[in-house]
């Protein structure tokens, strides 16, 4: 049986870590309201992004433009969403695996993909998988606003317009509720399902053409559809946290709870032992 | 008089939003202004500021990578970054000016001198706009 003092040391220690993951938690609930409040900011100008675009590709019938149009596929591209810190649960792990598993299974050989990361841990993975890396973002911030993301945005789409790689998916966990994230699978590029979003379409007249609009319209909604995923992502980010950390006080506090039972037993046992010395010792002189 | 609603949506959320008398700005292909009652329009708008007309006096909203969607009730400008005159940061458009002024002196390379170009455009839209901020 460990010592009094081995349990009391425990107890001190798991107490303090306890603490910790309790602070970790009220941190992230409260980063999870911003965040959430930020994805909602975003609605809108998403909406009507997609609203103008899809009024566009459908009233606008003999306009093309490159990221319209399917190519044939010689190279993949693929941007993970990850965080830069761990202790979030699974939120990493998941859409690793998804990302991991899914481009094993499509390609044979590594030249027919390349990989974006955002967040340390998943640049992390797949540099030890070996995976082409081409670009990563560290250190984006907890709210992060739109200049914060414009670079890798700008770049994935530039890239795919230089013809660098013919499609685009990207992964994320998509934000269900505070205690539920889905692991999300999304083709940016070619945006081949424009048409389908919105049903209530007005005819627009082009200033100055159709073609000149989409050149625009084009890079800023594909810009806009992987700032929309970041912004899930964080917000799950901290609602995996904010979970994960509730889960750890909770299991911090039962073993608490179990080492005090032990605690007191132990003190118990030393107590009822002494006695039966002192008794043994009385008897002996008599 | 009759008037349109008019709202500046970034990713960031909205700006502005009002009923206003007419909006002006500048486009890809030239000045436009729109008045209640417009035909459904799209247009690319260039950097610059968004003049905004109402009841005897004019807002002013600096917009960067915009455009414009009118429809006959309501004006949509999208932009990836807009800030109305009075919330401009006149010290950092300052600094970004400098700072583009610098890149364009020095720099040899094609695709940092557009880059500088367009921050210098962004930045001295965003002091001038200030200007007509009461």
């Amino acid at each position: 049986m460990a010592s009094l003092r081995d349990i009391k040391n425990r107890i001190t220690s798991t107490k303090k870590t306890s603490q910790i993951t309790k602070a970790m938690e009220m941190v992230s609930a409260s980063k999870l309201s911003r965040a959430e409040s930020n994805a909602k900011a975003f609605v809108p100008y998403m909406d009507k992004v997609e609203e103008v675009v899809a009024s566009i590709a459908v009233g606008a019938k003999d306009a093309t433009h490159p990221m319209l149009v399917s190519r044939p596929v010689k190279k993949t591209a693929y941007l993970v969403i990850t965080s830069d810190r761990g202790l979030a649960g699974a939120y990493n792990s998941n859409v690793l695996r998804a990302a991991y598993n899914a481009i094993q299974s499509r390609h044979n050989s590594t030249d027919e993909y390349v990989v974006m990361t955002v967040g340390r841990v998943g640049r992390d993975f797949f540099a030890k998988k070996e995976v082409n890396i081409i670009d990563s973002i560290l250190g984006l911030p907890d709210q992060p606003i739109f200049a914060d993301i414009k670079e890798i945005t700008s770049k994935a789409v530039g890239l795919y317009a230089d013809g660098a790689f013919d499609e685009l998916y990207m992964y994320y966990n998509h934000f269900v509720s505070a205690i539920s994230q889905e692991v999300t699978e999304k083709k940016v590029l070619p945006l081949t399902d424009v048409a389908s979003v919105s049903n209530k379409l007005t005819s627009y007249e082009f200033e100055p053409s159709a073609e000149a609009i989409l050149e625009v319209l084009l890079p800023q909604y594909a810009e806009s559809l992987i700032y929309g995923a970041l912004l899930d992502g964080k917000a799950s980010e901290h609602a995996a946290r904010m979970t994960a950390m509730r889960s750890a006080t909770d299991n911090a506090k039962e073993l608490i709870d179990s080492l005090s039972l032990s605690y007191n037993r132990a003190r118990q046992a030393a107590i009822t032992q002494e006695i039966t010395e002192i008794v043994g010792g009385v008897a002996a002189l008599e | 008089m009759k008037t349109v609603k008019v709202s500046i949506v970034t990713p960031d959320g909205p700006v502005y939003e009002s009923d206003v008398e007419m909006v002006s700005t500048k486009a890809q292909s030239g000045e436009l202004g729109i008045l209640p009652g417009h035909i459904p329009m799209v247009a690319p708008l260039e950097i610059g500021a968004v003049r905004l007309k109402k009841e005897g006096h004019t807002d002013y909203v600096a917009v960067t990578g915009g455009f414009l969607e009118v429809r006959p009730e309501q004006v949509t400008i999208l932009a990836q970054a807009a800030e109305p005159a009075d919330q401009i940061d006149i010290e950092r458009a300052k600094e970004a000016k400098q700072r583009a002024e610098e890149n364009l002196q020095a720099k040899q390379d094609n695709i940092d001198f557009k880059r500088a170009e367009l921050a210098l455009r962004r930045a001295m839209n965003r002091i001038e706009v200030n200007q007509y901020n009461r």
